[in-house]
């Protein structure tokens, strides 16, 4: 029976007189792939934030790798984040005076230690060994955002997040990176990601849609992963 | 890491960096310039107070006791003396080095034809060798540098000349280069005045001779009536009042304090040990006002160190949250990637800290140099560099620093993630 990586459990998320997310109730394997789509202003952020331990629900159950996440310390949701999840954001958020393999290792010395070699590794299984002194502003967009698949994979965490990946590659580079995460699936990697893109959310495993934030629907993808 | 970080960072954000140096320079310098010119500045002002006279002076006890109990004058009061010869060793004092000019006087009154005048013998300008094969060079004219004189002062080996004040000299027709005679005891002496002076006092109706022509004059030899004494001093505390009533009532270890301290009450216990029979009093207008001025300018140099200090912590201020907040996408980035809120307080500061030492330096040296600036031009000297303020700018450059970067940590502290990596 495979491992339960993820539970959400009756998870409401209010901001006021707003209620961003609904008696959500979401259950993820390890090795998962799920994509998460909607339209604006469903919830899929607000989602991706309490699964990524940067924001907590107002009521229900997180439960992330076996830890309740739903009621923890500031300090704690820090510590869990950057064992357990990878992120990966749509603007790439790479740090500009930085070179591609010292944004890697940033995230190596807030986990551990960073280690100049295992680094080079991450970018090279993205296909960016050679770059790895270039600054950021020296890469191109789906350079950067594998620069930025490489830094979230380097701690080796249990959920890779990302939020609209491929929102801001062309085409091919966004090809590209969905090879990687199909790689990356196979190699057993859990994977979720928020994406507006059809072509995307089609390739993942399991897909959800939210609505005014309720999961309205939640379908198999299994049988129809384009290869 | 963390120093590729900082160091990048520093050389990314050079211009308000150095904006931030800049403003720790200009606090630096004036807070090293004034504590410096506030440590030095104790002996300056004295130095230039002391054109307003003396602020010691020494009589018999006995003639102190009967003048200071019952105001009285006259005889058993100014018929007690002192010794010529124990006036030199006033230099011999622990605090000898502080005394920056005395002179002898010796009072006494004489005819001038039917006039019954008050006359004054001193050292007018003394050229002394000491035991100590130290030379000196002191007597009245420096103790009386207000006078305003029409003729020539008195040479100290002019023994014939004369000065006569102006109420005096008015009286009686008098003017520099005339002749006058003087009789006391049965004793005539003929002198030549050698010009008038303006005190603004009492002696302005009195006649000024060297001291060996007064002696020979009223019979006195060996005689002062009292020397005044314009001594360095060090303000008054509640040890050097306590020890001013009685410095038996010190414990050893407060006596050894006071003793070794430039008190005027400690002074004029040591000149007390050195004049036979003598009894030094402070003149306290004077020796009050040189406190009063000194603590004043003291408290006036403290304001501009903290004013300064202020000044550079609120403009820090500005200048680090302002580029906190042009970097809260990168800080935020940080936390998402797992750096505890001190980690990042950390970093900022550490660049803060580093262009803060950065900028400390140069405004350490610049501020001695403000020093000797102020002093050269205010006291016509050099300043003396105190190592105590290398440790006092460092203190107050941590402090202003680290107060400078509270509302930049207290925004660190806020800042969420997902505010800055989703725009939410």
């Amino acid at each position: 029976m495979p491992q339960k990586i993820l539970e959400l459990s009756n998870v409401s998320k209010i901001y006021g007189n707003l209620k961003a997310l609904s008696d959500i109730n979401l259950s993820v394997n390890a090795g998962d792939w799920l994509s998460i789509m909607g339209p604006s202003g469903s919830g899929k952020t607000t989602m991706i934030n309490i699964i990524g331990c940067m924001d907590t629900p107002s009521t229900g159950s997180v439960i992330l790798d076996g830890t309740d996440i739903s009621r923890e310390t500031a300090g704690n949701l820090t510590r869990i984040r950057r064992d357990k999840i990878g992120l990966i954001f749509q603007q790439f958020h790479l740090i500009s005076y930085l070179t591609a393999l010292e944004n890697v290792m940033v995230a190596q010395y807030y986990h551990s230690m960073p280690d100049e070699e295992e680094a080079m590794e991450a970018l090279a299984k993205v296909g960016l060994a050679e770059r790895a002194g270039h600054l950021p502003a020296q890469l191109s967009g789906g350079e950067q955002q594998r620069v930025c698949i490489a830094r979230a994979l380097i701690n080796s965490p249990s959920i890779l997040l990302g939020d609209e990946p491929t929102g801001n590659l062309d085409e091919e580079n966004e090809r590209v990176v969905v090879d990687i995460f199909r790689r990356l699936h196979s190699e057993g990697v859990t994977i979720i990601i928020v994406t507006h893109d059809p072509e995307v959310g089609d390739v993942a495993q399991r897909k959800i849609i939210l609505e005014h934030g309720r999961i309205t629907q939640d379908i198999d993808q299994t049988p129809i992963i384009r290869t | 890491m963390f120093w590729r970080m900082i160091t990048k960072t520093l050389v990314r954000q050079k211009s308000k960096m150095m904006m931030i140096a800049f403003t720790v320079v200009l606090g630096v310098s004036l807070s090293t310039a004034m504590m410096n010119v506030m440590l030095g500045v104790g002996d300056k002002v004295n130095r230039e107070l002391k054109v307003y006279g003396a602020n010691i002076t020494v009589r018999h006890k006995d003639a102190a006791l009967m003048s200071d109990l019952y105001g009285l004058e006259g005889r058993g009061v100014n018929d007690k003396f002192l010794h010529e010869e124990d006036v030199l060793k006033l230099k011999s004092i622990f605090w000898g080095f502080n005394i920056l000019d005395f002179a002898p006087i010796l009072e006494g009154r004489a005819m001038m034809g039917s006039a019954d005048v008050a006359v004054i013998g001193t050292w007018p300008e003394k050229h002394a060798v000491l035991p100590t094969g130290e030379e000196l060079d002191t007597g009245l004219k420096s103790l009386r540098r207000w006078w305003e004189v029409s003729g020539e002062w008195l040479n100290e080996g002019g023994n014939d000349g004369v000065m006569i004040g102006h109420l005096l000299a008015s009286e009686n027709g008098i003017k520099a280069g005339d002749t006058i005679t003087l009789t006391a005891g049965g004793r005539a002496m003929t002198f030549r005045v050698a010009g008038i002076f303006n005190d603004g006092g009492s002696s302005d109706s009195k006649i000024l001779m060297t001291l060996p022509a007064a002696q020979e004059l009223l019979g006195l030899h060996g005689r002062v009536s009292s020397i005044e004494v314009s001594a360095l001093t060090t303000p008054d505390n509640d040890l050097a009042r306590k020890a001013a009533q009685d410095p038996r009532s010190l414990s050893p270890d407060e006596y050894e304090t006071w003793y070794c301290t430039a008190y005027v009450s400690a002074i004029c216990h040591q000149i007390q040990e050195v004049i036979r029979d003598g009894v030094a009093k402070p003149v306290r207008q004077v020796a009050e006002s040189e406190g009063t001025i000194l603590s004043k300018t003291t408290l006036l140099m403290i304001l501009i160190t903290i004013l300064s200090s202020i000044g550079s912590a609120l403009a820090i201020s500005n200048l680090i949250t302002a580029s906190v907040i042009e970097r809260s996408q990168e800080l935020g980035l940080l936390k998402a990637l797992g750096a505890y809120n001190w980690q990042i307080v950390l970093l900022v500061l550490a660049e803060v800290m580093i262009t803060g030492i950065a900028g400390g330096v140069i405004g350490y040296f610049m501020g001695i140099g403000f020093a000797q600036i102020i002093g050269q031009t205010v006291f016509g000297s050099y300043i003396e560099i105190a190592r105590m303020v290398i440790l006092i700018v460092a203190v107050i450059l941590f402090f202003v620093t680290v107060i400078g970067s509270i509302p930049a940590i207290r925004y660190l502290m806020a800042l969420k993630p997902t505010e800055v990596l989703h725009g939410k």
